[in-house]
C-alpha cells in the first residue's frame, strides 16, 4: 500500500506545532498502525528528520498507553480496539490519513503524537481506591458474597484502560466516561460502598479542577471507547453525586 | 453552592430546567391546539391564564427564570466546554459516533432563542403592554383574532416552523437524555425512550400544524 | 566458584516464615518517617511493594518508564492467579501448591521462597478482594475458579482474560491512595539509568525524566528493583515494547549476581509473525489447547500449496495431517506442558512443514470441537444430530461462548475467521524465570538493594506454572519485602537523609552524562532497532527452544561483535535534552547485548536440559529432555567482572528437604 500521512508535530509543549506530510510506501495491510509508524520513523530518521515520538508499549490492547487521533478519530476507524490493534487493512491504497494528538486542555502535549494524560492519575488519587491496609489479615475473601450481576457490572466498569480516548473524541473533551467507570466499580461492590460518598465528590472535584469540559450527553466517548464502557456508567455516577451532595 | 458549580450540578441542572420547560410546551401546545377545534374554548383559557394571579404572577416568573436559566447555563457551559480543548483537530469526524442532534444543541438553541425573541414581540410585549402599562380594559375576546392576526404572514408562519422544526431537533436530544443526566438509566428510562423521541417529534409538529392550520383556514 | 549463602532460616520448612518473620528486627513507627525507599517499576510486585511500604510509613518514591504506573506490562496477563483457598473443595493446600511449584519449575527453585510462596498465597485473594478487585464469581455471589496447566486442583482465581489488568489496578488504587496522602512520591516518564552505591550500601539512583531528559540524583535508604524480566532481548516476544532489563542489568554491573539468565519461558500458543514489520507478538490463552488439536499437513507439496495460497487448510484430508502431538505424546496429547509443546512446533517447522508465508506456523483445529460441541447441543435439544450445518452452527455456539475474546482478537489481527479456518500459531518468548540473584530476604548481593516480582530468580526455577507470575509479584511486594527490608533499614535510622551532592552521586551522573553524549554525537548508519532485531534474531535462533553448544558459541561470538558494531555504528537522532524515545531505546538495547551473551554464556555452562532450557546434547533418545540433577542442582549466579565474558559463576545449591526429585515425563 501507498498512503500519504499528514502528521502533527510539535517538539514540546511550548513550541508552536503543525501538520507535516510524508508520502509513505510498500505497506503490507497485515500491519498494524503503530508498525506502520514504526516504519515511518525507520524512513525519517534516514532522511535526517526527527522521528515522530508516540506513546505505545504493550501492543496488544490492554496497557492504554497508545493514543492517536486517526482521521478524525480515536484509535482510528476501527471499534472496540485501540491505535496498536488497528490493521492498515481498514484503510485504502493511496487513502490521506490525518494523524493527531488526543487533544484537550487537560490533556499537554509533550512532543508530536504524545500527551500528558497525568491529569487522569490525578483523579484517582483524589479517591480511585477503597482504603484498606496490605496487612495480611482482612477478612477471607469470600466472607462477603457479591451478586453475580453486580460483580459482572463492576468488572466491565474496571476493564476502562485509562487511554484518555472518551477524552479525545467527545467534542467537550469530558472525563466523565473514564471518571464514572472507577465510581461504578467501587460502588457497586460492598467494599466500595463504605466510601462512596466521599469518593465520588473528591473525583468529581478533582476532574472538574483539571479542565475536562462538561458532559453534554453525546455518547461519542461509548462508541470510540476500546472496550465499550458504558454510558450507565455516567448515570451511575450523577446519581451517586447527587446523593452525595444531597446527604451533605 | 459547590453542587451547582460543579460539571455534574449544571449538567443535572440543565436537566431538570429542560424538564421544566417541556411541563410548560406540553401545557403551551394543549391551549393552542384548542384553537383549532373552539374560538371559545381557546379565549376562555387564554383569558384565564392571562389574568389569573396564581398563573402571572407565581407561575410567570418561575417559567421566566427556567427559560433564561436554562439559555444563560447552555451559553455558560458551551463557553467552558469550548475552553477545554484550546486547540481543535484538523480532521475530526463527529458524525462517527454522535447524532448531529447531540452535538449541536447549542445551534439548535440559539435558533430557538432567537424565535422566542420573536415569539415575544409579537404575543408576550404587547400582552404585558396591553395588560399592565397601558391598562387596557379587559377583553376575554381577543386572543383568538390576534392569533390569527399574525399567522396571516406567510415569512412569519415559515420561520414560526423552521424555529419549531429546530426545537424538534433539540428536544430529540435533551428530553431523552435529560433522564440520564439525573442518573436515571435503567430498563424504566430505556423503555421511556420511543415516548421522549415521539414527543419531540409530535410536539413540535403540532406546534406547525397549528399554524398552517390558521394560515391556510384564513384564506 | 564460591558458594552463595541464600540465609535461609533454619527450622522445618512450614515454620520457616513464620519463624523469620517473628524474630527479625523491626522499625518503630516513628523511625520509619526517617527512611526513604525507592522503588523502581510499578508492575504487580513494583506498586505493591510501594503501597505497602507506604503504609507501613515509609517515604517511598516510586519510578516508572511509562506515562503512568497503570501501564506496566503486569497488565497484559490474561489467565490468572494461582492460591491455594481450597474454595472448591478439592483437595488443595499450601503443600499441594508448593509442590506443584518446585515440580513444575523442573526442581531448580528454592524450596523455602516457594513455601513462603504458597503460604502468602491465601492473603493475596483476601487483600485483592477487600480492594475492590472484581474477580469472577458464581450466581451464589461467592468467587469462582478454574483449573490451569495441567494441574490437579482449581485453585486460579480470574477476571475473564483480564486478571493482569485488574490485579494491576488494584495495586495501582492503593499505590493512588498514599500518593494522595504524599506518602509516595511519583515519578512517571522516568527511567532508572544507574544504581549509586556509598560505603558499598545501595543508597540512590540516578533517574532520567524522559520528558525533559534531565538527570536527577535521588536518595533513599534502600532501593528496590521491580522492573520485570528480559524477554525483550528476543526483540520479539509477548512483553510490552518499553519492557527492557536495565535497571537490573545497571545493578548488575554494580556487583549483584544475575542468576539463571538461560531460564526463559516460551509459550506454544501465540499469533504467528507476519512479516519483518513485526514489532511484538500477541499471546493467546493457553486454555484454547483444552479444546484445539495441533496439526501440520503431512505432505511438503500441500505446505507449498498453502503458502502459495493455492490450498486451504479445510480442504486437506484427515489422512494428510500430522497430529504430531497425539502422535508423539499419546497420553498428554495437545495438552502437554508449555516447553514440549513449544518445542514439538519448532521441531516440524524446522522441518519445513510450517503454514504460513514466513514457514512458522501450525494450526490450532476447532473443527473438531465444534462438531463434538454441536453433536452434544443438538442431542439436548433433541434436534438432529446428522445435520452438519446445524451442528456446526450450535458447536460454534459453544466455542464462542467459551472463548469469544479470544477469536475475535485473532481475527482482528490476523483477518482469517478462526471459526471456519483453523488458527494459526507459534510459540513466542514469554516470561524469565531468571534474573537479579536474591537471598531468602529478597536482597540482592548488595547490601540495601531489593529485587522482586519477575526481576528476581527465586521462585519459577526453570519454568513458571501457569498463573503463578502474577502470585509471585504479588506475594513479593505485599507481603514478603514490606517486612524482610525492615531488618535491614533497622540499621539505618540513625543515618538521616542520604546526601545527593555526595562524590559517588556526582560520579554516576557523569558517567551517564557522557555516555548519552556518546550515543547522540556517535551518528552511525543504522537504527537502533536495526540492532535489536539482529540481536532478537541471534538469541531465537541459538538461544531459542533448543540450544546446542556449537550454537551457542557462535552466539557468543556474534553477540559480541554485534556489541561492538552496535558502538561504532548506532545512529541516534535528537539531542539528550529533549523527549528522545530513541535514545532511551539506545540504553535499552546497550544493556540488553550485553545480557544476552551473558546468556548465552550460562546457557552453554548448564549442558543439562531442564525445563524451558533445552540443550540437544542432553535428551533421551526419544528427544525428550533430560535432567542431569547429580551436577546441576543448583541456581547459576553470576558476577559481574568488566564484561560478560568475565563473569564469574557462583553457585547456589538447591537442597530440597520436603520434596523427593523426580522425572517429568509426558508420554
Amino acid at each position: 500500500m501507498n498512503l500519504i500521512l499528514k502528521v502533527w508535530r510539535q517538539p514540546n509543549s511550548e513550541t508552536k506545532g503543525k501538520i507535516e506530510t510524508y508520502p509513505i510506501s510498500n505497506i503490507s495491510p497485515d500491519m498494524s498502525f503503530l508498525e506502520m509508524m514504526d516504519v515511518l520513523n525507520e524512513q525519517l530518521m534516514t532522511q535526517q528528520i526527527d522521528p515522530i515520538a508516540f506513546d505505545h508499549d504493550c501492543r496488544e490492547g490492554i496497557c492504554g498507553m497508545c493514543s492517536m487521533f486517526i482521521n478524525g478519530e480515536a484509535h482510528g476507524p476501527d471499534r472496540l480496539v485501540t491505535t496498536c490493534q488497528l490493521h492498515m487493512r481498514k484503510f485504502k491504497d493511496g487513502e490521506t490519513i490525518v494523524i493527531e494528538p488526543f487533544r484537550a486542555k487537560a490533556f499537554p502535549v509533550i512532543k508530536d503524537l504524545t500527551v500528558d494524560r497525568s491529569a487522569f492519575d490525578r483523579v484517582q488519587h483524589a479517591g480511585g481506591f477503597i482504603s484498606v491496609n496490605t496487612s495480611g489479615n482482612t477478612q477471607d475473601a469470600n466472607s462477603i458474597p457479591i451478586d453475580k450481576h453486580d460483580a459482572d457490572n463492576a468488572f466491565d466498569a474496571a476493564t476502562c484502560i485509562g487511554c484518555g480516548a472518551c477524552v479525545a473524541t467527545c467534542k467537550n473533551a469530558s472525563a466523565m466516561l473514564f471518571v464514572s467507570a472507577k465510581v461504578s466499580q467501587y460502588a457497586l461492590l460492598p467494599q466500595g460502598k463504605i466510601e462512596a460518598s466521599d469518593r465520588v465528590m473528591n473525583m468529581v472535584k478533582q476532574m472538574d479542577e483539571e479542565g475536562f469540559g462538561n458532559c453534554t450527553n453525546t455518547g461519542a466517548c461509548e462508541v470510540e471507547c476500546p472496550k465499550g464502557i458504558s454510558l450507565e456508567n455516567i448515570a451511575r455516577m450523577n446519581r451517586e453525586y447527587l446523593f452525595s451532595n444531597l446527604k451533605g | 453552592m459547590t453542587l451547582i458549580a460543579s460539571s455534574i450540578g449544571r449538567k443535572v441542572a440543565m436537566a431538570l430546567s429542560g424538564l421544566f420547560l417541556i411541563v410548560f410546551l406540553t401545557q403551551h401546545f394543549t391551549i393552542n391546539l384548542t384553537s383549532v377545534f373552539s374560538k371559545t374554548v381557546f379565549n376562555e383559557i387564554s383569558h384565564f391564564m392571562g389574568n389569573n394571579p396564581l398563573v402571572q404572577f407565581v407561575l410567570q416568573p418561575i417559567l421566566i427564570f427556567g427559560v433564561l436559566f436554562h439559555f444563560l447555563m447552555g451559553f455558560i457551559l458551551e463557553i467552558q466546554n469550548s475552553k477545554s480543548r484550546t486547540i481543535n483537530y484538523a480532521s475530526y469526524k463527529g458524525s462517527a459516533n454522535a447524532p448531529w442532534t447531540s452535538r449541536n444543541m447549542i445551534l439548535s438553541g440559539i435558533v430557538i432563542l432567537s424565535f422566542l425573541g420573536l415569539h415575544f414581540y409579537d404575543f408576550w410585549f404587547p400582552e404585558m403592554n396591553y395588560k399592565y402599562v397601558e391598562v387596557l380594559p379587559l377583553n376575554s375576546e381577543r386572543y383568538f383574532e390576534e392569533m390569527i392576526h399574525k399567522f396571516q404572514n406567510p415569512i412569519r408562519v415559515g420561520i414560526y416552523s423552521l424555529s419549531f422544526l429546530f426545537l424538534a431537533l433539540h428536544l430529540y436530544h435533551g428530553f431523552a437524555s435529560s433522564f440520564q443526566s439525573v442518573g436515571v438509566n435503567n430498563k424504566y428510562s430505556k423503555a421511556f425512550k420511543p415516548f421522549a423521541v415521539a414527543f419531540s417529534v409530535i410536539v413540535p409538529l403540532g406546534f406547525v400544524f397549528i399554524a398552517l392550520f390558521h394560515y391556510f383556514i384564513a384564506f | 566458584m564460591t558458594r552463595l549463602d541464600s540465609k535461609i532460616p533454619k527450622g522445618k520448612l512450614s515454620d520457616k516464615w513464620t519463624n523469620h518473620k517473628a524474630h527479625i528486627n523491626l522499625v518503630s513507627p516513628a523511625n520509619k518517617r526517617l527512611l526513604d525507599v525507592i522503588v523502581v517499576g510499578t508492575g504487580l510486585a513494583g506498586a505493591s511493594a510501594a503501597a505497602t511500604l507506604a503504609e507501613l510509613g515509609y517515604n517511598v518514591k516510586a519510578f516508572c518508564f511509562q506515562d503512568s504506573p497503570r501501564r506496566a506490562h503486569s497488565i497484559a496477563a490474561q489467565g490468572g492467579i494461582n492460591a491455594a483457598k481450597n474454595y472448591q473443595g478439592d483437595g488443595d493446600s499450601t503443600y499441594r501448591l508448593f509442590y506443584d511449584t518446585i515440580k513444575g519449575g523442573d526442581y531448580r527453585s528454592r524450596e523455602s521462597n516457594v513455601h513462603r510462596l504458597s503460604e502468602v498465597s491465601t492473603n493475596i485473594i483476601d487483600q485483592c478482594v477487600a480492594q475492590g478487585v472484581p474477580f469472577a464469581r458464581d450466581y451464589g455471589g461467592l468467587l469462582d475458579n478454574r483449573s490451569f496447566g495441567g494441574v490437579l486442583v482449581s485453585r486460579t482465581f480470574y477476571a475473564k482474560g483480564q486478571t493482569g489488568q485488574q490485579l494491576l489496578l488494584g495495586a495501582y488504587s492503593a499505590m493512588n491512595r498514599q500518593i494522595g496522602r504524599g506518602k509516595i512520591k511519583m515519578y512517571n516518564r522516568h527511567e532508572m539509568m544507574d544504581l549509586v552505591l556509598v560505603d558499598g550500601k545501595a543508597r540512590g539512583i540516578i533517574a532520567r525524566n524522559l520528558v525533559n531528559g534531565k538527570l536527577e540524583r535521588h536518595g533513599a535508604h534502600a532501593v528496590v528493583i521491580a522492573s520485570g524480566g528480559y524477554g525483550n532481548v528476543f526483540f520479539l516476544s509477548t512483553n510490552a515494547m518499553g519492557s527492557n532489563v536495565s535497571a537490573g542489568w545497571k545493578i548488575h554491573k554494580k556487583g549483584a549476581h544475575f542468576a539463571n539468565p538461560c531460564f526463559t519461558q516460551i509459550h506454544p500458543t501465540c499469533i504467528p509473525v507476519s512479516g519483518d514489520h513485526q514489532s511484538k507478538l500477541t499471546l493467546m490463552s493457553e486454555s484454547l489447547r483444552n479444546d484445539g488439536r495441533i496439526w501440520v499437513p503431512k505432505k511438503l507439496n500441500d505446505v507449498k500449496a498453502i503458502r502459495e495460497g493455492k490450498l486451504m487448510p479445510t480442504e486437506i484430508f484427515e489422512q494428510d495431517r500430522d497430529y504430531y502431538l497425539e502422535r508423539r505424546y499419546p497420553a498428554f496429547g495437545n495438552l502437554v506442558p508449555r516447553d514440549v509443546a513449544s518445542r514439538a512446533a519448532k521441531e516440524r517447522c524446522d522441518a519445513g512443514y510450517g503454514v504460513n508465508k514466513t514457514g512458522e506456523a501450525v494450526y490450532l483445529d476447532f473443527a473438531a470441537a465444534i462438531t463434538r460441541y454441536g453433536k452434544e447441543k443438538a442431542h439436548v435439544k433433541g434436534l438432529d444430530e446428522n445435520d452438519s450445518i446445524l451442528v456446526k452452527k450450535l458447536g460454534q455456539e459453544v466455542v464462542r461462548s467459551k472463548y469469544g475474546n479470544l477469536f475475535q482478537m485473532y481475527e482482528k489481527i490476523v483477518d482469517q475467521n478462526p471459526y471456519e479456518i483453523p488458527m494459526m500459531i507459534y510459540p513466542a518468548v514469554h516470561y524469565t524465570m531468571g534474573g537479579v540473584w536474591v537471598d531468602y530476604n529478597l536482597m540482592t548481593s548488595i547490601p540495601g538493594c531489593y529485587a522482586i516480582g519477575e526481576a528476581n530468580f527465586s521462585d519459577h526455577g526453570a519454568n513458571r506454572l501457569g498463573a503463578s507470575a502474577l502470585m509471585q509479584g504479588l506475594a513479593d511486594g505485599y507481603f514478603v519485602l514490606p517486612y524482610t527490608i525492615g531488618d535491614y533499614l533497622a540499621d539505618d535510622i540513625r543515618t538521616g537523609k542520604i546526601d545527593t551532592d555526595l562524590p559517588e552521586f556526582q560520579n554516576a551522573e557523569v558517567s551517564i552524562k557522557s555516555q548519552l553524549e556518546a550515543f547522540i554525537n556517535n551518528k552511525g548508519t543504522n537504527s537502533v532497532d536495526y540492532y535489536h532485531r539482529k540481536l532478537g534474531k541471534i538469541m531465537w535462533d541459538k538461544c531459542g527452544m533448543s540450544r546446542s553448544e556449537k550454537g551457542l558459541k557462535q552466539a557468543i561470538t556474534e553477540i559480541k561483535a554485534l556489541r561492538e558494531d552496535f558502538y561504532e555504528n548506532v545512529n541516534v537522532p535528537g539531542t539528550t535534552s529533549e523527549f528522545n524515545e530513541q535514545l532511551a531505546k539506545a540504553g535499552r538495547v546497550a544493556d540488553f547485548l550485553e545480557l544476552g551473551e551473558l546468556f548465552a554464556k550460562d546457557a552453554l555452562e548448564r549442558t543439562e536440559s531442564c525445563g524451558g532450557h533445552f540443550r540437544e546434547e542432553s535428551q533421551t533418545p526419544e528427544g525428550e529432555a533430560l535432567r542431569d540433577d547429580k551436577n546441576f542442582t543448583f541456581v547459576s549466579a553470576w558476577e559481574h567482572h568488566g564484561e560478560p565474558s568475565k563473569a564469574k559463576l557462583h553457585k547456589e545449591d538447591l537442597k530440597y528437604e520436603e520434596i523427593e526429585v523426580k522425572t517429568r515425563s509426558y508420554k
